[in-house]
């Protein structure tokens, strides 16, 4: 089996008004399909730079990085674009939903950029809804539901196109914890489909739950262990 | 994305923030009414006014003393009743041959008074110009040639003097000398600028002797048919030449002063275009301005819609789209308040207004272009919009 993502001493440097800051400083992970891999480390120690390069909302200043066996440097920002859309879905810590928008329409947004009709983009959205324990939910909005809700809408618009990858930067972070353990419990039985979980966590037991875990630390990957 | 599903977000923008999509449109609202109010107002006072010349009456030559240029002097003039005579020989019709002799007279009768225009002429002048009676009869050739002390009134004129009564057989005194009015003219309104009820027809020879004078101010011929106006207005200018040689003489005809008048009203009317149209830019202007207003304010957005697969190009048609659609129904708005406006100047003043369809095309065409000209920096800004910076953006 190739592997989803691949990434060769890999780093990020940002140029802050000529000082340059090295976010991460030479990382290699390797993400298999059916991986389920916590991301552990202080606040600051570059997850966040490492999950939007795996999830390729960012781009690499060093090293190599393989999307979906793809190398994104060659990519154009709109390739990019197709390359996320076809294997990546996202889970942000702040949800990051359509205000003005209900449940339905948000989950089905990803589609919309795939070309697919209302229709079939309703229904699909409706099926991943009813997925995540929403159906009752179709037609609220952001404003109209809870924290947890809110996060498996999320959860749901990631999913919808049937990526191979979930990258959730802190999914659980805003919700307390009963609701964060059946965000977790979604995230697992999906996992168990053979979706690759990637999430970042600040809670030593919900990383305790996954099959692999790294600890970062001022841009680099200190520890690796598996379970 | 689908083109017609960025039509719909785009539409789902706009109503989104009603109030301010609506203030936005106005500036452009404002523009395109302007253009096509002011476009119609320019066009129909062309149509009025080349309706005017052509109202004097067909294939009319008129002949004046001195050169027709820009920048030379109007001529005084060296033309005679003799000059006539032999003009009416080179048309072969007297009664083709019009002469004036002008000027303005205090008309009184009994105690009231008016300002008119007299006018000198022949008795053949309603065969060359267009004028018809209301009441009594016009000059005779006996009146012409004996210098009778006979008038024809203009509609106003003869209302001012008289009133509801009948004019006809009465005294008035122009310039001071007596004069018996034998007919009224009817109404005809003004005429490029110029009230023609005011007129007052008196024989040439009459007001000769009223103004001490044995000239005559010009000549207009009707020619029988239009293909012989050019050879007479060379030959007729040819003949006083050669009666007058230190004199200059000038033929115009009917189309050479519609021709003059349409160019002048042709550059007026583009002058009101493009001011309006200036009005159309700052309406641009304003659509720019709420666009990146509206591009900053969903910075988020745009980092979402990016995060799930928008491409550049599919953010950046979104906000273009949301422009034209601003500017495009701004200007099916300020048409439709532009046609009213003309409308109702046509219809409540007496300034005259007439709705083309090209210049409705223009605003319609000019409003979408530009919403497409001013939204392109806002679309190509949020195109590029990095995803990660944009989701990070409070
Ligand atoms: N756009 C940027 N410009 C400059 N520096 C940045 C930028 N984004 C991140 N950094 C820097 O890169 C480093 C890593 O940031 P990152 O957001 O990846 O940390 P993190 O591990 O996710 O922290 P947290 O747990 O607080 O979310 C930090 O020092 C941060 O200041
Ligand atoms: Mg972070």
């Amino acid at each position: 089996m190739t592997a989803a993502i691949v990434a060769t001493e890999v780093s990020r440097t940002y140029d802050l008004d000529g000082v340059s800051v090295s976010a991460l400083r030479g990382v290699s992970l390797t993400i298999e399909p059916t991986d389920y891999l916590a991301i552990v480390g202080t606040s600051g120690s570059g997850k966040s730079t490492l999950m939007h390069l795996l999830g390729g909302l960012d781009r690499p200043t060093g090293g190599t990085l393989l999307i979906g066996g793809r190398d994104v440097s060659g990519l154009t920002p709109g390739e990019m674009a197709k390359l996320r859309n076809e294997t990546i879905g996202f889970v942000f810590q702040s949800f990051h939903l359509l205000a003005r928008t209900t449940a339905r329409d948000n989950v089905a947004l990803p589609l919309v950029y795939r070309g697919i009709g209302r229709r079939e983009r309703r229904q699909r959205a409706t099926e991943m809804l009813e997925r995540v324990g929403l159906a009752h939910r179709l037609d609220h909005r952001p404003n109209q539901m809870s924290g947890g809700e809110q996060q498996r809408v999320a959860i749901a618009r990631a999913l919808v196109t049937g990526p191979s990858v979930l990258l959730a930067d802190e999914p659980t972070g805003n919700l307390d914890s009963a609701t964060g353990q059946s965000v977790l419990a979604l995230l697992e039985s999906l996992n168990g489909e053979g979706v690759a979980v990637v999430l970042v966590t600040h809670d030593r037991e919900v990383a305790a739950r996954a099959h692999r875990q790294i600890v970062m630390k001022d841009g680099l990957i200190v520890s690796e262990a598996s379970v | 994305m689908r083109l017609a599903e960025a039509w719909r977000v785009a539409l789902d923008a706009l109503r989104a923030n009603r109030l301010r999509s609506v203030l936005t449109m106005l500036g452009v609202v404002i523009g395109v009414a302007a253009v096509v109010a002011l476009v119609g107002i320019g066009t129909g006072t062309k149509g009025q006014i080349e309706q005017q010349v052509e109202g004097l009456g067909s294939n009319l030559l008129l002949v004046v003393p001195g050169r027709l240029e820009a920048g030379s002097a109007p001529a005084a003039s060296t033309m005679t009743l003799d000059d006539v005579e032999a003009v009416a020989r080179v048309v072969g019709d007297r009664d083709r041959v019009a002469a004036t002799i002008a000027s303005g007279e205090t008309v009184r009768a009994g105690s009231r008074t008016a300002f008119g225009s007299m006018q000198g002429v022949l008795e053949n002048t309603p065969s060359v110009f267009v004028r018809r009676l209301d009441r009594g009869s016009y000059l005779t050739r006996t009146d012409v040639t004996t210098g009778r002390r006979v008038a024809v009134l203009g509609a106003g004129t003869a209302t001012t003097l008289f009133g509801d009564r009948d004019p006809i057989g009465r005294q008035i005194t122009i310039g001071g000398v007596r004069f018996r009015v034998i007919g009224t003219f009817e109404r005809l309104g003004q005429s490029l600028g110029v009230d023609r009820d005011s007129e007052v027809h008196v024989p040439v020879t009459a007001a000769q002797r009223l103004l001490g004078t044995d000239r005559i101010d010009g000549l207009a011929i009707r020619a029988p048919d239009r293909e012989r106006i050019n050879q007479l207005s060379t030959a007729v200018v040819d003949t006083l030449t050669d009666r007058h040689p230190d004199s200059d003489f000038s033929a115009v005809t009917q189309e050479q002063i519609l021709g003059v008048l349409g160019d002048i009203l042709g550059v007026l009317t583009g002058v009101l275009a493009a001011i309006a149209g200036i009005s159309l830019l700052v309406g641009g202007v304003g659509v720019s301005n709420i666009m990146l207003v509206s591009v900053r304010e969903r910075t988020k957005e745009i980092g979402l819609r990016k995060a799930v697969g928008a491409r550049p190009r599919d953010i950046g048609v979104q906000f273009l789209l949301e422009a034209v659609l601003l500017t495009t129904i701004g200007g099916v708005l300020g048409m439709a308040l532009g046609v009213t406006s003309a409308l109702l100047v046509d219809a409540l003043s007496p300034v005259p207004a007439a709705i083309t369809w090209w210049s409705l095309a223009l605003a319609f065409g000019v409003s979408a272009i530009v919403g497409i000209v001013f939204g392109v920096v806002p679309a190509q800004r949020a195109g590029r919009l990095d995803p990660v910076v944009a989701l990070r953006t409070e």
